[in-house]
């Protein structure tokens, strides 16, 4: 029973965890995209568009595993990236402001999601699903080691290398130094010869595909192909998670795992139907406290980058 | 000839070279731009929307010229497609009013969905319990008072927790609705044994209709919001007080303002603007509550409220605009099927235009394309700086599209 339930929230998490990387490299660089939500809805519809013209083009042959798996993450990434192309060059270019342009991406992207996905064919996608869950040791009877690290979707395995990786990359490369230097302080940073337009841009955009993977885990993984539900609600909790995890990816991995068990406790825990409604809530007050205790106890290494949410311009000063 | 090119060419390099121009376009920011400029600007890209939408829906299977007559009809066929239109324009500026006066203050507020809700739940839960004992016309002031307090017990705890530690506002606003949202799924389904997660319609409380049209109250209610807030933001010490904080905190401190008192009596203000629309919603709208009673409008007013530069008098048009769409976009999908969700297709990329419009208000941009052969441009030196610094194609998408527009 209990590993059954951590098994479930660790595959629930990934939702979170693609869309709070995502959004983490985007804030480090800066850029509050309140369109993650909506971003992580595009890459839904990218996978399924992609993986629809996969199906169409089979003609009734076998489904390939690895190539569709393969088509529904580059197209998800891609569409993904157009709607963080569409965020960066309304806010970096056009210096929009960044709360109303994310929420105009969020309104949009969940409508275009039920838009596209509702009048969509949906055959086959159940076989693609199987392709997508399909973990390195399948069966009924696995012992918990298995069963706990082995028996999970591609995806899955995925979104822990990114957020991994990102961490790293943020933490100890050159290109990361330059990314915080951008979301911090980007005067300096464009004072010490960093393009600041460019790093934004591609934190944006590269962010922005990582939340999309989300939306196509989503559809795919956990959903096994059905469209009937939108995934931006889903979306909002990545946001939060960026603030629970105070804009580290590593540690976005144990809070993401903890908002989808938290997500997912009312449903393994014997109470009433109405108090599931408040452990529901359980998620959003963590990061509410998370969100008190730094702000009152006041580290500069857990603030949010300094820059957050303001657009540069170099001539204003 | 061809000697004195390349003699020319050569100081020409040399000249730029001290410049070091890195980019063919250069923008810098704008302040002198004429009001009527910018409202045309405005307005071009309005139509430029309406046209955009126009082209998405006849690639969803509509016609150019249908886009533009089922808008009208959604609206206007018949007085009840008005008054709806109206009842739409009014909660979102209503909304929109609240959320302005801590906008103003650069306090992103983005949890006037939590605070509408929270009104909306207050003002239910006054019609529930208190029901027919009392007139219906006390109730609905105990509904207005419950349902202010709600929105502004919900606007003040971000405010509170800004003013004292500088918590993040935009986040901590983002969590206080979802908070709300579970509230009233909760409360709902203690209110409904059944299960079933749907209230009915509550038979007190209900505002009276006015020459048997609904909403007509709701409108009322909002135009009186308008003009409080229109004064409230421009000739009162308090609004004063709090553009002078958006503008600049330091400033604000060194002239004896107190910041965390301003931050806190603004939301309450904004919270119980909010809490006025959860009331309007529920005792004058739907009667219920569920969780979509906000429906998206917290998020969508914020959008009006910036795009209409926190001035009741734009807003008001902003909001018409978005209604009219909206309303408009909800018969198009009905004739031509296009699903439920067509309406945030198009609001979104309505919103999309307009706000990349206001880029061409605020920043001017010009094309500094080298132009190396052309004998007049290097004649000397002098008037080669002043060609540089001189805009040479100032022409920009937005502004010929205006001009098509005045020309028409």
């Amino acid at each position: 029973m209990f590993w059954a339930f951590l098994r479930s929230s660790i595959r629930f998490s990934t939702v979170f965890l693609y869309g709070a990387t995502g959004e983490i490299i985007t804030e480090k660089s800066g850029h509050l995209n309140l369109g993650i939500p909506g971003i992580m809805c595009m890459g839904a519809i990218g996978g399924c568009l992609g993986i629809r013209s996969y199906l169409d083009g089979l003609n009734g042959g076998a489904i390939n595993g690895f190539s569709v798996v393969l088509v529904g993450i580059i197209c998800a990434f891609l569409f993904a990236m157009l709607g963080g192309l569409i965020f960066s060059f309304l806010t970096v270019t056009l210096r929009c402001n960044q709360n109303v342009t994310g929420l105009t991406i969020t309104t949009f992207g969940a409508g275009l999601m039920s838009f596209i996905l509702g009048s969509m064919d949906r055959t086959g996608f159940s076989d693609v699903s199987k392709a997508f869950t399909k973990g390195f040791v399948n069966g009924q009877n696995l012992d918990w080691f298995s069963n706990l690290f082995l028996n999970y979707g591609t995806l899955v395995y995925l979104a822990i290398i990114i957020a991994i990786i990102t961490a790293i990359v943020i933490k100890r490369t050159r290109v990361g130094l330059n990314l915080r230097a951008v979301g911090e302080n980007p005067a300096t940073a464009d004072a010490a010869g960093i393009s600041v337009g460019k790093y934004r841009y591609l934190a944006t955009m590269i962010g922005s595909g990582i939340a999309g993977l989300g939306g196509l885990f989503y559809i795919f993984d956990y959903l096994g192909g059905s469209l009937e539900y939108t995934v931006d609600t889903y979306g909002w909790i990545a946001v939060a998670l960026v603030i629970f995890s105070i804009w580290k990816p590593n540690w976005s991995i144990l809070g993401s795992i903890l908002f989808g068990a938290l997500y997912l406790a009312p449903n393994y825990l014997n109470v009433a139907f109405n108090q599931k409604e408040l452990i529901k809530l359980l998620p959003y007050l963590v990061t509410m406290v998370v969100l008190i205790i730094t702000s009152v106890i006041n580290r500069r290494e857990n603030q949010p980058p300094a820059a957050l949410g303001v657009s540069y311009f170099r001539e204003e000063r | 000839m061809k000697q004195n090119d390349s003699a020319i060419a050569n100081k020409f390099s040399a000249f730029v070279g001290k410049f070091k121009m890195e980019s063919p376009i250069h923008i810098s920011k704008r302040m002198d731009m004429p009001k009527w400029k910018a409202l045309l600007i405005k307005a071009g890209a309005v139509v430029l929307a309406f046209f955009v939408c126009a082209i998405i829906t006849v690639a969803e299977g509509g016609n150019f010229g249908g886009f533009f007559v089922e808008m009208g009809k959604g609206n206007f066929m018949q007085l009840r497609n008005f008054i709806n239109l109206l009842q739409e324009m009014a909660i979102l500026l209503i909304i929109a009013l609240a959320v302005t006066p801590a906008f103003k203050m650069k306090f992103w507020n983005i949890g006037a969905e939590g605070q509408v809700l929270m009104g909306g739940l207050m003002c239910a839960t006054c019609m529930f319990y208190i029901k027919g004992s009392v007139p219906n016309e006390a109730l609905i002031i105990i509904m207005l008072l419950a349902s202010v307090a709600g929105g502004a017990i919900w606007g003040v705890i971000p405010a509170i927790f800004k003013a004292k530690w500088n918590t993040n506002e935009t986040l901590f606003t983002l969590m206080m609705n979802y908070i709300a949202i579970g509230l009233v799924a909760y409360t709902i389904m203690i209110w409904v044994p059944s299960g079933s997660a749907v209230l009915g319609v509550l038979r007190y409380g209900q505002f009276p209709r006015v020459n048997n049209q609904p909403y007509v109250i709701n409108i009322i209610v909002v135009a009186i919001v308008t003009v409080f807030m229109y004064i409230y933001l421009r000739f009162s010490k308090h609004g004063y007080e709090l553009s002078v904080v958006g503008e600049s905190v330091n400033t604000a401190k060194y002239i004896g303002i107190s910041v965390p008192k301003v931050i806190i009596r603004t939301m309450l203000l904004s919270g119980a603007i909010c809490g006025i629309a959860g009331w309007l919603l529920v005792g004058g709208t739907s009667f219920s509550i569920t969780t979509e009673t906000a429906g998206g409008r917290g998020f969508t007013a914020i959008l009006v409220s910036w795009l209409g530069q926190f001035n009741p008098i734009y807003m008001a048009v902003i909001a018409f605009l978005v209604a009219f769409l909206k309303k408009g976009a909800a018969q198009l999908s009905m004739t031509y099927g296009l699903g439920g969700s067509y309406p945030d297709i198009i609001t979104g990329v309505f919103f999309f235009i307009v706000i990349a419009s206001e880029f061409f208000v605020n920043y001017r941009v010009k094309f500094n394309f080298r132009k190396a052969k052309s004998e007049a441009v290097v004649s000397d030196e002098i008037a080669q700086s002043e060609q540089l610094e001189e805009p040479s194609g100032v022409q920009t998408e937005e502004q010929t599209e205006v001009d098509e527009e005045v020309t028409k």
